[in-house]
């Protein structure tokens, strides 16, 4: 192919768009696509990065028209989109949105759907070029996979100009529970797609701050002399939830918060936190580095003593009485799913040996916040009074990650007076400090990389496999023993994952 | 919050900053670069105001030079703004007599240190924007070609006096069009051959993309007048046919290539706010500017 004399690489206002093509949304009725997915359309379309034809077909069980379904759009995007409302944007937007009714199992919806992008591509002018979303629950994969390779959808033959459209396939987390099926998941992608056109989605990698920590690592000489274990006293990554299961009853138990939380977001920020410099940023080395550290990572020898779990019971969150897990609608009184999880992990190589890495994650606990705290050793000499340096605390660098995303440093400082006190004080660069104005989402960020093609932020698949190789033993072990401790709702987790940070002679930041 | 400061000087006008940043809780954290707005009286309010809305992108601090009455005694007036749902802090400097000479010497103490400074001329367009004192301050100056009465002959002087880091807000409103073009090209596969740029007279913008246009793709694109607003359409031939982008109305764009259906796509005249928060994205020389202000021949449009 020609390079484009029009882009010049020294040329950085020019953005990079999406080719022309149709997203083929499954699973439009739900809290992710209305409050998430059909804004972050139109924020794209907005920001001018959709190509001109750009459609929009969804699917689901509902007996509607396109003007159902763009009805629907228009709510959700007045009442969730980031960027301000334009009329002209909707139109265009708009006139390409169709609606297939049908259900998983119907041959003739999907030939319906067949012929409704084929129709687009002659009308809009989309190439050939599709990208299916499957917002589905991960039990109808199989179904929509298999319908998109009957109907045809899932390959493309090259066009008369010998041009070869593309065909992607999105999907969310949760891959698989455990590493069979995980690997059975993958199995029955890959028999249809390419593993270059799986797109797997976790939302954390589109965020900024996540981004920025590979700047913040790779891009300054500050951090990375003292990221390694000469330095680093140990590592918390902390993902804590305010909210209890909702209506998610059906989705969550059996899964737990290690499957749906540490399996996939804690694992790739500790992968991002602990791996080596990748050689480039594209996608290959990157994961190169990523799977690199998640094959490093050890499992505590002894589990009852290394890892903890916990259950929320009936109490007070932020003032509000809230109910406990088990007697949340569908919930069964027997249940042994966990609400909380911790675990200390270590990495067994040169840069992390010995540097234990805390995870944990919980619902129900006093606020949403999720974070990357590293924290460093105290210094090996203090040249003061043992009194005066009391309240001086480890040194640290948080990076947060979500809400009020930017990074603090903790240190010590003089005490303004006579006396020589130190106590900790911080540092802190807010990126809420409205560089979020009109940054990105991370679904904005994700489909249209999703659009272009464009690989680094989604997990591959040996990724998926390598974190359920670290999490499976735990699951076992936990399968095998007592049920999960009760924790007051509102309250910091069970007093087990305090006990998992004490033998060690440590304590989890305050939430 | 609002702190009005007559006949003051700028040791007072540091004190006030500090004041207000401790009283507001440190608003000035954060900040990631000066802006210096350079502006008349008729012109402060809209500068200020899409100042500040590009500053939710950029927080920055503001200090916007207002010359007056150049006869009258030296005197220095300044109001501060801290707060004003704007992060970072703003403040407008109203220099009297002789001082207006030496606006570089007020604004000097005012600035955060250690943080880049952009200097934007509102209304006004220096000759050359890289001598100017307020000028020699900023790694990136921003003019807009478009405030003047001959924006054409305006770009030929921005030209001849052209430095890296120089910049122009009618090359900013070109990104729009530029990114589609360069999308539409991704998916050309005939030579293109020559070309049109149809635009209102007065548009600096059209002959800034029509030079980027001719030069990048080396073959002649012709700048016509229409009836506006803004840049109409562009048409490039190609050895199949035209490839056309049409936008009569300034909204939305109909894209037109032969044996493809049309394609609507929104393409709409951007707000100065919103050009200014692109132009304070990248504070380094935007190279292709520099190139495309020297391709800008000077002839006039041809009449259709």
């Amino acid at each position: 192919m020609i390079p484009n004399p029009l882009r010049d690489r020294r040329d950085r206002r020019i953005p990079r768009l999406a080719g022309p093509c149709v997203l083929v949304l499954f699973g439009v009725t739900g809290d992710l696509a209305s409050k998430k997915l059909l804004p972050a359309i139109y924020d794209l379309a907005n920001r001018g990065l959709l190509p001109p034809g750009f459609s929009l077909v969804g699917f689901a069980r509902r007996n509607w028209a396109d003007e159902d379904f763009a009805r629907l759009t228009h709510d959700a995007v007045k009442a969730h989109a980031r960027t301000p409302f334009r009329e002209e944007v909707w139109q265009q937007l708009s006139e390409g949105i169709r609606f297939v009714p049908g259900e998983f199992s119907d041959d003739e919806a999907f030939d319906n759907l067949a012929r409704t992008v084929a129709e687009l591509d002659l009308a809009r002018g989309t190439g050939g070029n599709y990208a299916f979303y499957l917002s589905v629950p991960p039990n109808a994969f199989p179904l929509v996979v298999q319908q998109l390779k009957r109907s045809g959808l899932s390959s493309a033959p090259p066009t008369e100009s010998g041009h070869q459209p593309w065909r992607r396939v999105v999907i969310e987390k949760p891959f698989g529970h455990d590493l069979e099926s995980a690997r059975q998941l993958n199995a029955m992608l890959d028999a249809v797609f390419p593993p270059y056109a799986v797109f797997r989605i976790d939302h954390y990698l589109g965020k900024e701050t996540v981004q920025n920590l590979l700047a913040m690592r790779f891009a300054n000489t500050l951090f990375e002399p003292i990221w390694n274990r000469r330095y680093v006293d140990h590592v918390q990554i902390t993902m804590a939830e305010d909210i209890g299961i909702g209506g998610r009853a059906g989705y969550y138990d059996g899964i737990g918060a290690a499957r749906d939380v540490i399996q996939n977001h804690l694992l790739q920020l500790l992968a991002l936190t602990a791996m080596e410099e990748p050689l480039s940023f594209a996608a290959e080395s990157l994961r190169a580095e990523k799977e690199k550290v998640l094959a490093a990572v050890q499992i505590p020898a002894d589990m009852g003593a290394g890892t903890a779990r916990g259950q929320y019971a009936a109490g007070w969150q932020g003032g509000i009485p809230v109910r406990g897990y088990l007697e949340e609608d569908g919930i069964p009184l027997d249940t042994a799913t966990e609400t909380y999880a911790a675990i200390r992990l270590t990495i067994d190589n040169r840069r992390w040996a010995d540097v234990p890495f805390y995870l944990r994650t919980g619902k129900r606990l006093p606020t949403r916040m999720t974070e990357i705290a590293v924290i460093f050793q105290r210094a090996p000499h203090l040249p003061f009074d043992k009194t005066d340096t009391k309240e001086l605390g480890q040194n640290a660098l948080v990076i947060r990650v979500q809400p009020d995303e930017g990074v603090t440093l903790r240190f010590g400082s003089k005490v303004p007076g006579s006396a020589m006190e130190v106590r900790d004080v911080n540092m802190d660069f807010a990126y809420g400090e409205s560089f979020t104005e009109s940054s990105p989402e991370a679904y904005e960020r994700l489909l249209l990389d999703v659009l272009i093609g464009d690989p680094p932020l989604f997990p591959r698949q040996e990724e998926v496999e390598l974190s359920w190789k670290i999490l499976d033993p735990i699951e076992d072990f936990w399968a095998n023993h007592d049920k999960p401790e009760q924790y007051p709702a509102g309250t910091a987790g069970p007093s087990s994952a305090d006990e998992l940070l004490g033998r060690d002679g440590r304590a989890w930041r305050r939430l | 919050m609002l702190t009005d400061l007559t006949d003051t000087t700028t040791a007072s006008i540091r004190a006030a900053l500090a004041l207000t940043r401790d009283q507001m809780g440190g608003p000035a954290t954060g900040v990631v670069l000066n802006l210096i707005i350079v502006t008349d009286e008729s012109g402060q309010h809209d500068a200020v105001r899409a100042a500040s809305q590009a500053g939710r992108e950029h927080p920055c601090r503001i200090l916007a030079v207002i010359s007056r009455d150049v006869r009258a005694a030296s005197r220095l007036d300044a109001e501060i703004r801290s707060g004003e749902g704007t992060p970072g802090q703003t403040v407008l400097l109203r220099l009297y007599g002789p001082m207006s000479e030496h606006a570089d010497s007020v604004i000097m103490p005012l600035l955060v240190p250690d943080t880049p400074v952009v200097t934007w001329w509102y209304g006004l367009l220096p000759d050359v924007p890289s001598i100017e004192p307020l000028g020699l301050l900023a790694q990136r100056r921003v003019t807009d070609a478009a405030h003047a009465k001959a924006p054409i002959e305006a770009l030929a002087a921005l030209s001849a006096g052209y430095q890296p880091g120089d910049t122009d807000l009618s090359w900013t409103r070109a990104t729009s069009w530029r990114s589609l073009l360069a999308a539409t090209v991704d998916q050309e596969q005939s030579p293109i051959v020559g070309g049109v740029v149809s635009a209102e007279e007065h548009n600096p913008t059209a002959d800034l993309l029509t030079a980027w246009l001719s030069s990048k793709l080396g073959v002649h694109f012709a700048r016509e007048t229409s009836g506006g607003p803004g840049i109409t359409e562009v048409r490039m031939q190609t050895t199949e046919g035209d490839v056309v982008i049409c936008r009569p109305d300034g909204r939305v764009a109909t894209l037109t290539r032969p044996g493809q259906p049309d394609r609507h796509v929104a393409l709409h005249r951007r707000e100065i706010a919103d050009l200014l928060a692109e132009e304070l994205r990248r504070l380094d020389p935007d190279e292709i500017y520099g190139e495309t202000l020297a391709c800008v021949t000077g002839a006039p449009a041809t009449i259709s």
